[in-house]
C-alpha cells in the first residue's frame, strides 16, 4: 500500500475507492452536524449552545456536505468509476488523466467545505444560498461559491468522461439494450450534470460577485431581482435530486435483479420511458421550489402539472423494480435488505410528495418540517441505503474480502427504525405547522415531545449506520476471502477477479448474442 | 392476442375519459370566480358560511382527499411488493433462478402505456382539484381591509389604511377578509399563519400578497417566519388578535386617534 500510488493513480476503481473515502468522511461530518442538531433541538430554548449562528452554521454544513460532499460524489463519483467500465468490460475510462484530475479537485472541494468549521465568520447560508441574505451577511458566502464551483467542475469533466466511455468504450456485441440500468441510469444523471451544473456554477458566482465585488444582480434597490437568483438555483438543483435518484435507482436494480435472479421487469419502459421521461420532463419542474416566493401564478400552475407528471417516469421505474421479484428466487443478504428497504422508504417519500406538487396545499406545507421529512425520505435516506446497499454489495468485488452478515443485518434493522421514528413524526409534526430552520421553537412548543422522539430516533439511526461503516473496515481488514463472484451475478463486473487488476481483465471480455446482464435462465 | 389488445384499448379508454372528466370538469368551475356558487357545490364551503368563500377549510378538505388518495396507492404497492417478497422467496429444493417470462412487445407496451395513463389521470385529477384552491388562495373578496406588511429582521411591521401601525400584532375584525401586502426592508422573509394555511415570501422589490379570513373572535394565532432570514430567524415571530368587528372598530379609531395626536 503505497499512498503516492494512490494519489497519482489513473485506475479508475482506485480512483472510485478514493471518491468512496472521501465522500465516506463527508458523509460522518455531516451526520455529526446533524446529531448535533437533533441534540439541540431535543429541548426547548438553548440546549448546547446559546449561540444560534453555530446551529445555523450545522444546517448549512449538514446540507450542503451531505449533497454535494457526500450523496452526488459517492453515486456519480464512486460507483459510476469502479462499476462503469467493470459493466462495459472496458480496460479503464476514456481519459484516465482526466478522472484523477476530477477526485483531486473532488478532495480541494471537500476541504473547502471543511474549511467551514476552521475559519472566523463561516457560511450560514443554508445550502440554498439565497440572496439577499447571502449578500448581507457577515458569515462567509465566498467559501460556500467556491466550493459549488470546484465540486461542480470536478462533476462536469466527470461527466464528459463517462459519456465519451459508455458511448465508444463497451465490449464487442455490447449493445445499447444490454446495457445494465446502472450504467443507463448514470448515462442520464451525467446528462443533466453537464446541462444543469453550469446554471448552479452562474448563481453561486452572481452572489458572490454581488457580495463582494458590488455588482447588483439581486439588489433590487439598484436594478436587480431577488427570485432571478432562485430560479437559477433549482433550474439546478431540482434537476440534482435526479442526478441523486437515477444512480441510486440504478444500484437498486442491479441489486434487486441479482438477489431475485431475475430479469429486469420491462427493461425498454425502465430505461426509455423511466429514465428518459425523467431527462425530459426534469427542466421544467424547478418552480415547484418556488410556489409561496412570489413566483407568477400562471407559471405556478404550470409546474403544477409538470411536477405531478414526474409520477409517471418514476413510477414506470418503480413498476420495473418491484416487477423484478415477480417470479424470482428471492434471497435476502445484506445488500438486498437495503434494497428492499429503499423500496419502501422511496414509496413513503414519493407519495409525500405529491402533496408539494400542489401549490395550494404547498401555501401551507412548504418550508416546514413535513418538506423536511419528504425530502429526507426521498432523497436523503432512500439514496443513503441505496449507497449503503452498494457498497455492501460490491464489497466483496472491491476488498476481495466478505463483510460480516449477521453485523450487516443488524446495522440495517437499526438503521431502519431510527429512519422511520425520526422523518415519520418529522412530517406528522410539519402538517400541524412546525417551520424549518428554527433553532429555537419557543413558540411551538407544543411540538418539544415529538422533538425528543426525533432525537432519539437520531441517536438510533447514527448508531446503525456507525454499525455498518465499523463492519465495512473490520471486513475490508480481515474478512473471509469473498471468491470471484459471491452473489452468482450475471453482470459483466463479477467476470473478473476480486480485486480486479490494472485493466480489469487479461484479454478484453466479449459477450454473446443471447447474453445480457439479467438473463439467469439462459444460464 | 387480439382479444388483449381490445382489452387494453377498452381499459386506455376510460383512463382517457376520467382524465377528460377531471381536468375539464373541475377546470370549468375553476374558471368561475371562487366566491360564485360553483365551489360551493365542491363543499369546500362551510355551511351557512355567507359570501366569502374561505380556503383554509378547502385545505383541509383538498389534503384530505390527497392523503387518502396517496395513502390507496401506498398500501397498494407496499402490499404487493411484501408479497412477492414473501411469494418468490428462494426455498430449500426451489429454483435456484427466476423464471419471469420475457414480455412479448405487446405486453412490454401494454406495461408502459396503461400504468402511464392511469398515473395521468391520478395526477390530472388531483391538479384539477388543486387548481380550484389556488384559485380560492389568490382570489380576494372585495369586501377586505387591506393592510401593508413590510417585514424585517426580525419583526413583522403592519401598516393600517388609517396610519395605525403595529408591530407583531396584526389585529383584525373576525368575519372579514384580511388581505396583507407585503414587501421587506432588507432580506427574505415568509408571513406564515399555520392556523390559516397560509404563508408567502416578502421581499425587496417586489410585492407580494396573501390573504386569511378570521372567523372568531377573542382567538389569537401564531404568526411565524417561514423563510431561513438570519441569525435570529426563529424568534421572528408575531400573534395575530382575533377581535368582534365592534371591538375592533373601537381600537381602529382610538388608535387613528393616538396616530393623529403624536404627528
Amino acid at each position: 500500500m503505497n499512498l503516492k500510488e494512490w494519489i497519482f493513480t489513473t485506475d479508475h476503481k482506485r480512483v472510485g475507492v478514493l471518491y468512496l473515502i472521501g465522500s465516506m468522511a463527508a458523509f460522518i461530518v455531516a451526520g455529526i452536524m446533524a446529531m448535533l442538531m437533533r441534540v439541540e433541538l431535543s429541548t426547548l430554548g438553548p440546549t448546547i449552545t446559546s449561540n444560534p449562528s453555530s446551529y445555523n452554521v450545522w444546517l448549512y454544513a449538514h446540507g450542503a456536505v451531505m449533497i454535494l460532499g457526500f450523496q452526488i460524489p459517492a453515486l456519480t463519483g464512486f460507483f459510476a468509476n469502479y462499476c462503469i467500465p467493470l459493466m462495459i468490460g472496458a480496460k479503464d475510462v476514456a481519459f484516465p488523466r482526466v478522472n484523477a484530475l476530477s477526485v483531486w479537485l473532488f478532495y480541494v472541494g471537500i476541504i473547502l467545505a471543511l474549511l467551514t468549521f476552521f475559519i472566523p465568520d463561516p457560511p450560514d447560508v443554508m445550502w440554498t444560498g439565497y440572496p439577499p441574505y447571502s449578500t448581507i451577511t457577515a458569515g462567509n458566502t465566498a467559501l460556500y461559491s467556491f466550493t459549488v464551483l470546484i465540486l461542480g467542475f470536478a462533476s462536469i469533466i466527470g461527466g464528459v468522461n463517462f459519456l465519451t466511455t459508455i458511448a465508444y468504450m463497451r465490449a464487442p456485441g455490447l449493445t445499447w439494450n444490454k446495457l445494465n440500468i446502472f450504467v443507463w441510469c448514470t448515462l442520464g444523471a451525467f446528462v443533466l450534470q453537464l446541462i444543469f451544473v453550469p446554471v448552479l456554477g452562474t448563481a453561486v458566482t452572481l452572489i458572490s460577485m454581488d457580495k463582494y465585488l458590488g455588482t447588483t444582480f439581486f439588489d433590487p434597490a439598484r436594478g436587480g431581482d431577488v427570485l432571478t437568483y432562485q430560479n437559477l438555483f433549482w433550474f439546478y438543483s431540482h434537476p440534482a435530486v435526479y442526478v441523486i435518484f437515477l444512480p441510486f435507482f440504478g444500484v437498486l436494480f442491479e441489486i434487486v435483479a441479482t438477489f431475485a435472479k431475475n430479469r429486469v421487469f420491462n427493461y425498454n419502459a425502465v430505461v426509455y420511458g423511466g429514465i428518459g421521461g425523467i431527462i425530459l420532463l426534469s427542466g421544467v419542474v424547478w418552480v415547484h421550489h418556488l410556489y409561496v416566493s412570489g413566483m407568477i401564478d400562471w407559471i405556478r400552475i404550470g409546474q403544477m402539472v409538470t411536477t405531478l407528471m414526474i409520477s409517471v417516469p418514476v413510477g414506470l421505474m418503480l413498476i420495473g423494480l418491484v416487477g423484478t421479484l415477480y417470479k424470482g428466487s428471492i434471497t435476502f443478504e445484506t445488500p438486498m435488505l437495503y434494497a428492499l428497504g429503499v423500496l419502501f422508504l422511496f414509496l413513503i417519500g414519493g407519495l409525500t410528495g405529491i402533496p408539494l406538487a400542489l401549490p395550494s396545499l404547498t401555501l401551507h406545507l412548504s418550508e416546514t418540517y413535513y418538506v423536511v421529512g419528504h425530502f429526507h425520505y426521498v432523497m436523503a435516506v432512500a439514496g443513503t441505503f441505496s449507497i449503503f446497499a452498494g457498497v455492501y454489495y460490491w464489497f466483496p468485488k472491491i476488498t476481495g474480502r466478505m463483510y460480516n452478515e449477521f453485523w450487516g443485518k443488524l446495522g440495517f434493522w437499526v438503521t431502519f427504525v431510527g429512519t422511520n421514528i425520526v422523518f415519520w413524526t418529522m412530517m406528522d409534526i410539519g402538517v400541524k405547522g412546525m417551520p424549518r430552520r428554527y433553532y429555537d421553537y419557543s413558540h411551538f412548543s407544543q411540538f418539544e415531545g415529538a422533538h425528543q422522539l426525533m432525537t432519539i430516533g437520531a441517536a438510533i439511526l447514527g448508531v446503525g449506520f456507525a454499525i455498518a461503516l465499523v463492519n465495512w473496515i473490520v471486513g475490508a481488514m480481515k474478512g473471509a476471502p469473498a471468491g470471484d463472484n459471491p452473489w452468482q451475478s450475471m453482470s459483466l463486473e463479477w467476470t473478473t477477479v476480486s480485486p480486479p487488476p490494472h485493466g480489469n481483465w487479461p484479454s478484453p471480455p466479449s459477450v454473446s448474442a443471447e447474453w445480457t446482464p439479467y438473463a439467469y435462465d439462459r444460464r | 392476442m387480439n382479444r388483449i389488445l381490445k382489452h387494453w384499448a377498452a381499459t386506455a379508454l376510460i383512463a382517457v375519459s376520467n382524465v377528460a372528466m377531471a381536468a375539464g370538469g373541475d377546470g370549468q368551475s375553476s374558471g368561475q370566480t371562487p366566491a360564485s356558487g360553483n365551489i360551493a357545490k365542491l363543499q369546500y364551503l362551510h355551511k351557512g358560511e355567507a359570501r366569502i368563500a374561505d380556503p383554509a377549510p378547502g385545505w383541509d378538505y383538498l389534503w384530505k382527499e390527497v392523503l387518502i388518495d396517496i395513502t390507496v396507492i401506498g398500501i397498494l404497492f407496499a402490499l404487493m411488493t411484501a408479497f412477492f417478497i414473501w411469494r418468490y422467496r428462494r426455498v430449500p429444493g426451489g429454483p435456484q433462478v427466476g423464471s419471469a417470462p420475457k414480455l412479448s412487445p405487446a405486453a412490454a407496451i401494454g406495461w408502459a402505456v396503461i400504468p402511464a395513463f392511469v398515473f395521468l389521470a391520478d395526477d390530472l385529477f388531483l391538479a384539477a382539484n388543486g387548481w380550484v384552491l389556488w384559485n380560492k388562495f389568490r382570489d380576494v373578496p372585495a369586501d377586505r381591509l387591506e393592510i401593508h406588511l413590510e417585514s424585517g429582521m426580525y419583526s413583522w411591521d403592519y401598516t393600517y389604511p388609517n396610519g395605525v401601525q403595529t408591530q407583531n400584532e396584526l389585529v383584525v375584525p373576525a368575519g372579514k377578509a384580511i388581505l396583507l401586502r407585503m414587501t421587506s426592508r432588507d432580506t427574505l422573509h415568509s408571513h406564515f399563519i399555520p392556523d390559516f394555511r397560509v404563508k408567502e415570501d416578502s421581499m425587496p422589490g417586489r410585492t407580494t400578497f396573501l390573504w386569511f379570513l378570521p372567523r372568531e373572535a377573542g382567538k389569537e394565532h401564531v404568526v411565524t417566519c417561514a423563510e431561513y432570514c438570519g441569525v435570529m430567524h426563529s424568534y421572528m415571530a408575531g400573534r395575530i388578535i382575533v377581535k368582534t368587528p365592534e371591538e375592533f372598530k373601537q381600537w381602529y379609531e382610538a388608535g387613528a386617534a393616538a396616530a393623529k395626536r403624536s404627528s
